[in-house]
């Protein structure tokens, strides 16, 4: 479906990413629905989540993080990236693209393609497949491609353990010595899977408990990422890291050892423990955090989840250049430690907008 | 140039004047000042009214038309000037300037304002439109804001302290005991500054002047004709004015209203007097380090030592350079609008000996202080018993 | 009462995304507003720049009370900063607890939510600025 080791080679030309700094623990959520914090945090293998502050919003950390992608990639002109896509399913605009704020930001051209997709988790992976496209075509010289969300969760719900706000963003151009990683394959697949939904005028999302597991994230994860590595005649061995979607701490381990991957090679991605569920941003942000440590001609693999349902798997392979770029940008290690601020329930309500006013 | 005299004057009580509209105040005053100069309404060739905005408040503009109709004067002419916190005092300024150049014979200036119709939310929203919209007030910088911007550069860069801009309330609030006009006649000591609710770090509720209702208005003439209306005719013998940036941070030192040194030194200078021979001010205390800043920009004292004059009791009604005798914009009120006139009825007042226990003894020369924004406009008068 | 400005808003948006000041051509002087005439020394020759991204905290204050379009934030941090290239401006310092503000503290810009018109309104977005990291 998708070899792209043949004609037009693309890549990573920078990358980035945005955690807020507040952080909710989980046993403040259990004190307010009376639930067991120690058994909650261990079927879920997360202590804290990242919450959005009061200023903040889908839009802005979309910024943020297409800004730290900028850094990474200081050849970039923004003026030369052709296209901007954004993946969320917690826009503040049902209608009005996040990327067209992101355009204005960043300093793109007024003569610019642009728009939001919307595929639940794996709309950020949406944006960079866009782009890949785009520039494998000839039609735009760069893209930018950002999954970000301030994740909504119905309160008392177990959602609410691991509903976090933060994301990526990734300049996408020709494979060149500029280039931290390029693609080396693609493969997706999509269903009709009813497991996570959120209706139009209803503020908070809603799932059906188990089902959201085995036909749902392992069946897509598993279908897309076999897929791939047969198209590709790989195996897990071959890869270095495997950066699955991570609506929790345990299910990625968990797909990792389905496919045949050792804790090792999933390990390096995580983000879920100590930040949560990202929606759109989870993979792609357990993405950044394995370019920033993994060595140049190490093989990637990232694979997204989206409800509703589908995966989209891609093959990276690191470049020399990712030495020198990692470290013009914050990393997502320090996104995650730099500067934590506890808030308590009242507080996440607030800052999230929980409050019925 | 013509001599002008201020023969009559007239002020409402300032306050939470919950049954008045703007009308009301306003006619209220003028009244008082008409019977002060025993003029007919008739004689009254031109009325001069400094108001903020009753735009935002009141949703009503056109103000001049709309108090001339309502003072019973159809035809009169009318100018209303805004200017923010100084829309009286540019009044007063402009209504000197129109007798003093032979335009009027006999004119009533004044200023009103009604701002107590909404709620805090919405006056702290109006009051900021006084700051620069798009590069203060956008980002979230209220009025008090701006000046605790200040205080605390002043603090840092001077070492004035907490204490000493809690005295200048604790002084005004002391003087407005023996005001009947004032909005709060009861003491405060510096505790109770220190322990009232914050408004914006370092500045606390007792350090800001309240949200009025108000109005004060007064009646010049030329100085030829004073003695016909009043024995104790009070001359205007300095006016200056001048402007500083709209915002804050584009002044090279916050902690000197460059509008003030500017206005003052064109008033000095008209008056042919000095900082020295000033015997009793009326300041624009908006938050007591308004005042601190006026001791020092209006040359009371040096640049950074206005806590020093405060703590010496300088400016209390018994000392070197009596300030704000009335109580001040602190305790007698602030119906922005209203505080330029306002001033000037207190140092005419003063002037003419009528003051009572507020009265500072021998005040020969008078001098009144009213700026707008974080002092992006300002006017300085100065009166005296005397011709010039 | 919601009063919709959204023009007027549009208007300075890029300017306050980017932070794009002007530069006087002349004297070399910097400042956050649209200006045409330069207030130091009069000349009409003005171009846009960017300004610089980090400065220091010239002045700082925490408002308890709001302005009605800011209620239920209090409190806040308003702060008067001096970027590194000598430009100053007033924007909301966010990040960051009033314990650690001293004049003087280096600070960063981010890019973040000022309000809203109202719920079914426009959101704008400006600049606002952090302890630097």
């Amino acid at each position: 479906m998708s070899n792209l080791k043949i004609g037009t080679q693309v890549a990573i030309v920078g990358y980035g990413a945005y955690i807020p700094i507040y952080r909710i623990k989980l046993d403040e959520i259990a004190k307010v629905w009376g639930d067991d914090p120690k058994s909650i945090k261990r079927g879920l293998g997360v202590e804290e989540i990242s919450v959005k502050g009061p200023d903040e919003d889908q839009v802005t950390i979309a910024v943020e993080a297409a800004r730290n992608a900028l850094k990474r990639a200081p050849e970039v002109d923004p003026k030369d990236i052709g296209a901007i896509y954004v993946g969320a399913e917690s826009k503040p605009y049902a209608v009005k693209p996040t990327a067209s704020i992101v355009a204005v930001a960043i300093g793109a051209s007024f003569a610019l393609r642009a728009a939001d997709y919307e595929f639940a988790c794996k709309a950020g992976t949406e944006a960079i497949i866009s782009c890949i496209a785009q520039v494998r075509a000839g039609m735009i010289k760069y893209g930018l491609a950002i999954g970000a969300d301030c994740s909504q969760s119905w309160p008392d719900d177990i959602l609410e353990y691991t509903a976090a706000s933060g994301g990526s963003a990734f300049i996408i151009g020709r494979k060149s010595s500029n280039t931290v990683a390029y693609f080396e394959g693609q493969y997706s697949v999509t269903s009709d899977t009813p497991d996570f939904w959120r209706r139009d005028t209803v503020k908070y999302p809603r799932h059906m408990g188990r089902f959201t597991g085995e036909p749902a994230y392992f069946k897509h994860i598993v279908a897309a990422a076999k897929g791939l590595m047969e198209e590709l005649g790989l195996r897990p061995s071959d890869f270095d890291y495997f950066a699955p979607h991570q609506p929790n701490g345990k299910f990625p381990l968990r797909v990792a050892k389905m496919l045949g991957f050792k804790p090792e090679q999933v390990k390096p991605a995580l983000i879920a423990p100590w930040v949560g569920n990202f929606y759109s941003g989870s993979s792609i942000t357990g993405l950044c955090k394995v370019l920033d440590q993994a060595k140049p001609g190490q093989r990637i693999l990232l694979v997204s989840f989206g409800s509703g349902a589908g995966s989209d798997a891609f093959s990276l392979i690191v470049q020399d250049a990712i030495e020198e770029k990692r470290h013009l940008a914050p990393t997502v290690e320090e996104l995650i430690n730099r500067r934590k601020a506890y808030v308590d329930y009242g507080l996440y309500c607030k800052f999230w907008g929980k409050i019925l006013m | 140039m013509r001599d002008v005299a201020v023969i009559g004057v007239g002020m409402t009580k300032f306050g939470e004047l919950w049954d008045k509209q703007l009308r009301d105040l306003f006619v209220e005053a003028a009244i008082q000042a008409i019977d002060d100069a025993n003029v007919d309404l008739k004689d009254i060739q031109a009325l001069f009214i400094g108001n903020m905005s009753a735009g935002l408040w009141v949703e009503q503009e056109h103000v001049g038309p709309l108090l001339a109709d309502y003072l019973g004067v159809k035809g009169i002419h009318t100018y209303r000037t805004e200017s923010a916190c100084a829309s009286s005092g540019v009044a007063f300024r402009l209504a000197f300037m129109s007798v003093a150049l032979g335009l009027y014979d006999i004119v009533l200036v004044g200023g009103a304002e009604k701002m107590t119709d909404v709620t805090a939310p919405e006056s702290t929203h109006h009051l900021a439109c006084a700051a620069d919209r798009e590069w203060e007030a956008f980002n979230g910088a209220t009025f008090p804001s701006l000046f605790a911007l200040i205080a605390r550069r002043h603090m840092y860069q001077y070492g004035t302290t907490r204490e000493q801009l809690a005295k200048v309330a604790v002084k005004n609030h002391k003087n407005a005991l023996y005001n009947p006009k004032a909005q709060f006649r009861r003491e405060i000591t510096i505790e109770d500054v220190l322990e009232s609710p914050i408004v914006a770090d370092p500045l606390r509720l007792l350090d800001c002047s309240p949200i009025s209702d108000g109005a004060a208005t007064v009646i010049i003439c030329k100085a030829e004709i004073a003695r016909k209306f009043s024995d104790t005719p009070v001359y205007v013998i300095g006016s200056g004015m001048a402007t500083d940036t709209i915002a804050l941070h584009d002044r090279p030192d916050i902690t000197v209203l460059y509008a003030t040194v500017k206005a003052a030194k064109e008033a000095y200078k008209m008056a042919r007097v000095e900082p020295k021979d000033i015997d009793v001010a009326e300041v624009h205390d908006c938050f007591t380090i308004a005042e601190i800043l006026a001791y020092e920009d209006l040359g009371f004292c040096k640049k950074g030592e206005g806590g020093k004059l405060i703590d010496e009791e300088e400016t209390e009604i018994g000392g070197r350079i009596p300030v704000n005798p009335s109580g001040g914009l602190k305790a007698k009120g602030h119906p922005v609008g209203a505080t330029g006139v306002a001033q000037i009825v207190e140092i005419v007042t003063q002037l003419r000996g009528e003051a009572g226990k507020r009265q500072v003894s021998n005040a020969e020369i008078g001098l009144t202080h009213n700026i707008g924004g974080t002092g992006s406009s300002c006017v300085v008068h100065i009166f005296s018993r005397s011709k010039r | 009462m919601s009063r919709p400005k959204s023009p007027r808003i549009w208007q300075l948006a890029e300017r306050r995304y980017r932070l794009l000041g002007v530069e006087c051509k002349k004297c070399g002087k910097r400042y956050i507003g649209l200006r045409k005439i330069c207030p130091n020394c009069g000349s009409k020759e003005l171009r846009d720049v960017e300004l610089s991204r980090i400065g220091k905290l010239y002045s700082y204050t925490i408002v308890h009370v709001p302005p009605a379009e800011k209620e239920h934030e209090t409190p806040y941090i308003i702060g008067i900063i001096e970027l590194d290239d000598g430009c100053r401006l007033t924007a909301e310092i966010v990040d960051c607890n009033p314990e650690e503000l001293r004049i003087g503290m280096p600070v960063e810009m981010v890019f973040r939510k000022i309000g809203e018109e109202s719920e079914s309104g426009i959101i704008y977005y400006g600049y606002k600025f952090r302890p630097k990291l």
